[in-house]
């Protein structure tokens, strides 16, 4: 029972330090394009992480299930509407960060 | 066990909280976008993790439909804004 709880506890710590670099991503870079690499991916990696700790303290039961259709629901839903949300930036011609420009 | 899920939520919470500056102040339209899209991402964890936290399991429903009101949600917002109208005729 220990081993279980430590094996969760270190996937919900990974799973909280994606989220917290993908914060600071979506802070510090300079670009919409830049902050949207940075939180496309670390936030589907640290949700399902978290997700994959729960599902290990949880066991084997309904809420397995549940825990695993919602992080698959995410695994296709998050890329998609980042790819979407890229492509209507890119088509509407929001300028491209270089480097040596101002910040916006 | 219920010490790292309690951590967690705190965690995520703040992050949470420090997103919203740039959902508030960032310069045009899709930085407010993908702040708000980070923001329901962060929601769906925190509702899973508060499920454990207070031991009610039933907050993981809530969460699943979440997911699908917030990936609803931010397609149709790109959809508007790349085409200036949601139903092309």
């Amino acid at each position: 029972m220990l081993a279980i709880d430590v094996v969760a506890t270190m996937f919900l710590a990974a799973g909280a330090f994606f989220m917290i670099t993908g914060t600071i991503g979506l802070l510090k870079f300079p670009d919409f394009y830049t902050r949207m690499h940075a939180t496309g991916k670390c936030d589907t990696l640290g949700q399902i992480l978290i997700i994959v700790g729960c599902m290990i303290y949880e066991g084997f039961t309904l809420i397995t299930i549940k825990l695993l259709m919602v992080s698959a629901f995410y695994l296709l839903a998050g890329p998609a509407g980042g790819h979407a949300l890229m492509k209507a930036a890119y088509v509407t011609g929001l300028p491209v960060w270089k480097k040596g420009d101002k910040r916006m | 066990m219920i010490i790292p899920f309690l951590v967690v939520g705190i965690i995520i919470a703040s992050t949470i909280l420090v997103c919203s500056y740039r959902a508030i102040y960032g310069p045009g339209t899709f930085n407010r976008i993908v702040a708000a899209n980070v923001i329901g991402t962060k929601a769906i964890v925190l509702l899973i993790v508060v499920g454990y936290i207070i031991e009610r399991p039933q907050f993981i429903d809530i969460a699943l439909m979440y997911a699908v009101i917030a990936f609803m949600g931010t397609i149709i917002i790109a959809k508007y804004v790349e085409r200036g109208e949601l139903c092309s005729r």
